[in-house]
């Protein structure tokens, strides 16, 4: 949940034509009902933008013919959408039984020291001072067969360990020195 | 992904729904899954009476697989196609979140149009126009694999207009979730692909059959459910419910995580495995040389098992007169009514197994925050009480417990349990009931203040 401390950030995020599009094609994949896309517009704009701002949920309601509120209170709902931008690197690590008789707990400790993620963002996540990662937990991602599991963006890893996350690291950095190039 | 499932198996596994998944070489393009006879049940349920449908999925005995076990074929029978003049939707529960449970992820990753099919064959046999697969927020991954898989289908028009000239229109789409467990509920999920919060609906009606999706009827099926109707369609609902034992038909997807040698996801005719043979013969027994302490057979929300417990089961013997018999927990074959009868449920078939060093406070601790964590808040007595409970564990494993906390744990969870909307409250109520009654020795002693702090909760 959002603390009230935590209110949204506004937002000057720019909508491309390619976001116009996607937009639509989520909407009409609902056709009783345009509100059902509202959990999917958070997505692709979390997905766009790193975090959802006011603008985000502005936009939607407006999209959608919705009240400002109906999109806030999804925001504030649903642990996945956030809204402050997580680090440039995010860990996600499975708190739930399976992975912490695994180590996962160990494995957060660890990469909370390894990126130094330090700064409390609410929402259970820490950041980097420069914000560059960020770490946290996260209930149960379905792989308790071959725990610990973690998720950094779309890919998850399983039998998850620091080395795995300074692989992470070492591939980002050759990923940015190449684009650096 | 690491091939978590693939480890030998010695024992009589029959892998009916996942028989290609770890299959090497198998991959989950439409084409691999045409090579290997996809798509064919489809053809025979066009060409059949969708109520035929209906009554071979009612004769198969087939049980949801999700984690109540409730007859599928009964719950189809609840809309009444005659009367009814409302659109019917279908929707595939793919938000598998409880702790312990990670088999649909393997159908959904690795052979997605095994459910696609079986969702077409499931809506055509419903009236269902339009149907969404609700996939957990985190398989973000399994999301593009469906729906790249739904549009090589669409194109080949198992999909869409006229699906092979039948005459017969469906569309399927993917919905994300957004990390709640609570959409797991089939009317939390509901309310949350509505656009809404996911509070689960008030009951009556206790079937969104009866009233679903934008109040229309609306059947919720789980992953492995909609797959079984493919092969009860290729093979007939009476040679499948030869499948296993009578009210425990087909094939079950057990996943076995926590302290044993080699964990993972495998089927097996129901009934035809113990919980020993499981454990031992097939997943390596106990890690490190340990010994069981304890396990969890369906899922975090299961009643915890105790090593070393008897039960006293009740069962039809071969002539089909009731018995009492005694089984350890080693004994018990794996069911739906025998793990029941043994005081706990196989609900969605996760078994989570701890070992004799475990420290029972802290997992159950563990689970308690899972699930003070996802209450949805609806109901005062979950919203409220889950966190309670989270917080007399977090201080008894924290080294501030008092005389009366076992005590108030049981007081707490028997306030929730049976006072909530949806069944989260027994949920959160069940491991704390089983736990303190069963590892009551530890939970006392760890109400006493001690300076130690919580191996498993040590981090936040």
């Amino acid at each position: 949940m959002v603390a009230p401390e935590q209110p949204l950030l506004p937002g000057e995020e720019v909508l491309g034509p390619e976001f116009e599009r996607k937009a639509e094609e989520i909407i009409g994949q609902y056709p009783a009902s345009r509100r059902s896309a509202s959990l999917p517009l958070l997505h692709l704009w979390q997905e766009e933008f790193g975090f959802l701002s006011e603008r985000a949920v502005e936009w939607i309601s407006t999209k959608l013919g919705l009240k400002p509120i109906h999109i806030l209170e999804l925001v504030t709902f649903y642990p996945m959408l956030h809204v402050r931008p997580s680090g440039r690197i995010n860990f996600k690590v499975c708190r739930t039984l399976s992975c912490a008789l695994a180590g996962s707990h160990e494995l957060f400790a660890q990469i909370r020291a390894r990126c130094g993620a330090t700064v409390a963002a609410g929402h259970g996540i820490y950041v980097s001072p420069d914000g560059s990662y960020s770490v946290e937990f996260v209930e149960c991602l379905a792989a308790c067969g071959s725990a610990p599991a973690m998720m950094v963006d779309e890919e998850e890893f399983e039998r998850a360990t620091i080395d795995t996350v300074e692989r992470i690291l070492a591939e980002s950095r050759e990923k940015e020195a190449a684009q650096g190039a | 992904m690491a091939q978590d499932g693939a480890v030998p198996n010695p024992t009589r596994e029959h892998r009916i729904i996942l028989r290609y998944a770890d299959l090497p070489g198998y991959t989950p393009d439409i084409d691999c899954y045409l090579q290997h006879g996809g798509y064919q049940q489809l053809r025979k349920a066009l060409a059949m009476d969708p109520a035929a449908i209906v009554a071979e999925v009612k004769a198969s005995g087939l049980r949801g697989r999700g984690g109540a076990g409730f007859p599928t074929g009964t719950k189809w029978g609840f809309i009444d196609h005659a009367k009814n003049r409302k659109p019917v939707y279908l929707l595939c529960n793919a938000d598998e979140s409880e702790p312990g449970t990670f088999k649909d992820r393997q159908i959904l990753y690795k052979d997605p149009h095994q459910l696609i099919e079986g969702m077409i064959i499931s809506s055509f046999a419903n009236h269902a126009h339009l149907a969404y697969i609700y996939i957990r927020g985190e398989m973000a991954r399994g999301a593009r694999i469906l729906e790249r898989a739904l549009a090589e289908a669409r194109a080949k028009n198992f999909l869409g207009a006229n699906i092979l000239g039948s005459g017969y229109d469906l569309d399927i789409f993917v919905f994300r979730g957004a990390g709640a467990y609570i959409c797991g509920e089939e009317t939390g999920l509901i309310e949350s692909l509505e656009g809404k919060r996911a509070y689960p609906r008030i009951k009556p009606p206790y079937f969104p059959a009866a009233l679903g999706l934008y109040l229309c009827p609306t059947i919720v099926n789980n992953v492995e459910t909609l797959c079984n109707v493919k092969h009860i369609v290729e093979m007939g609902g009476a040679a499948y419910a030869k499948i296993g034992t009578p009210n425990n038909t087909g094939t079950r997807i057990w996943c076995v995580s926590g302290d044993v040698c080699r964990p993972g996801y495998f089927e097996y005719d129901g009934g035809a495995i113990t919980m020993g043979e499981l454990l031992y013969d097939v997943c390596g027994g106990i890690r490190n040389g340990n010994r069981l302490k304890a396990l969890i057979p369906g899922g975090s929300s299961a009643k915890v098992l105790r090593a070393g417990e008897v039960y006293r089961i009740r069962r039809k013997n071969a002539a089909g007169a009731m018995e009492e018999v005694e089984m350890r927990l080693e004994d018990l074959p794996l069911d739906f009514d025998t793990i029941a009868a043994s005081g706990s449920m196989s609900g969605s078939g996760g078994i989570i197994v701890m070992d004799h060093t475990r420290d029972m406070v802290e997992c159950l601790d563990n689970l308690s925050a899972f699930y003070a964590h996802e209450s949805c808040g609806q109901c005062t007595p979950c919203r409220e009480g889950a966190l309670w409970m989270r917080k007399v564990l977090d201080r008894m494993t924290g080294g501030q417990g008092r005389p009366e906390d076992p005590q108030l744990l049981l007081d707490l969870a028997g306030q929730i349990a049976g006072r909530t909307i949806c069944a989260f409250g027994e949920a959160c109520s069940w491991p704390v009931e089983s736990f303190v009654a069963k590892f009551r020795e530890e939970f006392e002693s760890k109400a006493v203040a001690k300076e130690e702090q919580g191996r498993l909760q040590a981090t936040h």
